[in-house]
């Protein structure tokens, strides 16, 4: 055991966030090894409420550290694991942008982005269907999944009058 | 870039620093269920500081930067628009709603500790905010079939299939497909 938690917890989750190519939900199964089984900051359960937590709020999952570390040590803690896992990662994305937006013209540049792009897209289509999958359990689920889609698609309505609906729905027990 | 298609770009819509944090204030607190709809909503649809091409390729880089991606894309959009002050601001208009909502939600959570009723109204969320993702999917690969560039649905589809379908690890379906991606459109320009 450390005498202060705030270096461990600076430490894990810095060094995660570099790994964490593909978003938040790609370490989470690292982030739960670390702070259940290695260091033992808190239980599977509630290890479970915040990822509950974080998936309510509004905002980047990402920001489950935030809850990790005020439950390892208070206000303190929620702001070291927040630094820790943004602080690297957004540094080191700030200086690529620089560096990416100075060769604008070059033809290497275009062509990594050029073919960039169709990747991404494809990826981004991949974990549309990996959620609509886990989220759309019976036919009325997936009737509003649908409809969304086409009027998110083909009007200019503000979507979260379709997540008024689908929230209603959700309490009422029908999804 | 392509010429005709695209509408001639305005030079005035760039963002000041109080609108791009106001900016990312609203996509991140609209977020629920992924920023990215409500981000390129913001900046393409309502915006326009980006066509829908640009917004592929800023988000695509912010993609395959280590860390989460709308984090990422916050600081590559602001860069672009505002150097490290930019950066800066549309960070924090991001993360700085989220961490209250979050740090006062857990603080409930403790008090009452009753997360069923708020899971059930999440999980119909998540459903409507699936089919947004879709659709925003769908506007995205539009300019893939518009260019000249003929080989990129194909990879699209490719890296769609390989994790979606076949449920290869995100990591390795990349470390294969980007570099013939990128080797074909060094190619064939």
């Amino acid at each position: 055991m450390n005498d202060n938690p705030l270096v461990p917890l600076f430490g894990y989750f810095a060094i995660l966030s570099l790994f964490a190519v593909g978003g938040a939900n790609a370490a989470i199964p690292e982030m739960h090894r670390i702070a259940v089984d290695v260091m033992h900051w808190m239980n599977d359960r509630q290890f479970a409420d915040s990822f509950a937590i974080a998936q309510i709020s509004p905002g980047p999952n990402i920001i489950i550290v935030t809850l990790i570390g005020y439950h390892v040590a208070g206000l303190t803690g929620a702001a070291v694991a927040t630094v820790a896992m943004c602080g690297p990662t957004c540094v080191f994305a700030f200086l690529v942008a620089r560096t990416w937006d100075h060769f604008k013209e070059a033809r290497w540049r275009i062509a990594i982005q050029a073919g960039l792009v169709p990747v991404s897209i494809g990826l981004i289509a991949a974990s549309a269907f990996v959620l609509a999958r886990s989220a759309d359990h019976n036919i009325y689920a997936a009737l509003i999944t649908a409809v969304t889609a086409i009027i998110a698609f083909a009007t200019r309505i503000n979507p979260l009058w379709l997540f008024a609906v689908g929230g209603i729905l959700g309490l009422s027990g029908w999804l | 870039m392509s010429d005709s298609a695209a509408p001639p770009r305005s030079v005035a819509a760039r963002p000041s620093l109080p609108e791009l944090f106001r900016a990312f204030v609203v996509v991140s607190v609209s977020g629920f269920g992924g920023a990215l709809p409500w981000a390129r909503r913001m900046i393409v649809d309502q915006r326009g500081w980006m066509t829908a091409e640009e917004f592929n390729e800023a988000f695509a880089l912010s993609q395959f930067l280590p860390g989460p991606n709308v984090v990422n894309f916050s600081v590559v959009f602001g860069s672009r628009f505002g150097g490290a002050a930019g950066a800066a601001v549309a960070l924090a208009g991001l993360m700085g709603p989220p961490l209250l909502i979050v740090t006062a939600l857990a603080f409930l959570y403790a008090r009452f500790g009753d997360l069923e009723i708020l899971s059930r109204i999440l999980a119909g969320i998540t459903t409507a905010a699936v089919g947004l993702l879709i659709a925003v999917v769908a506007k995205m690969a539009a300019p893939l079939f518009r260019e000249r560039r003929d080989w990129a649905p194909f990879i699209a589809i490719a890296a769609f299939a390989g994790v979606a379908i076949m449920q290869w690890p995100l990591p390795l379906v990349f470390v294969v497909l980007a570099p013939i991606s990128v080797a074909l459109a060094w190619i064939k320009r």
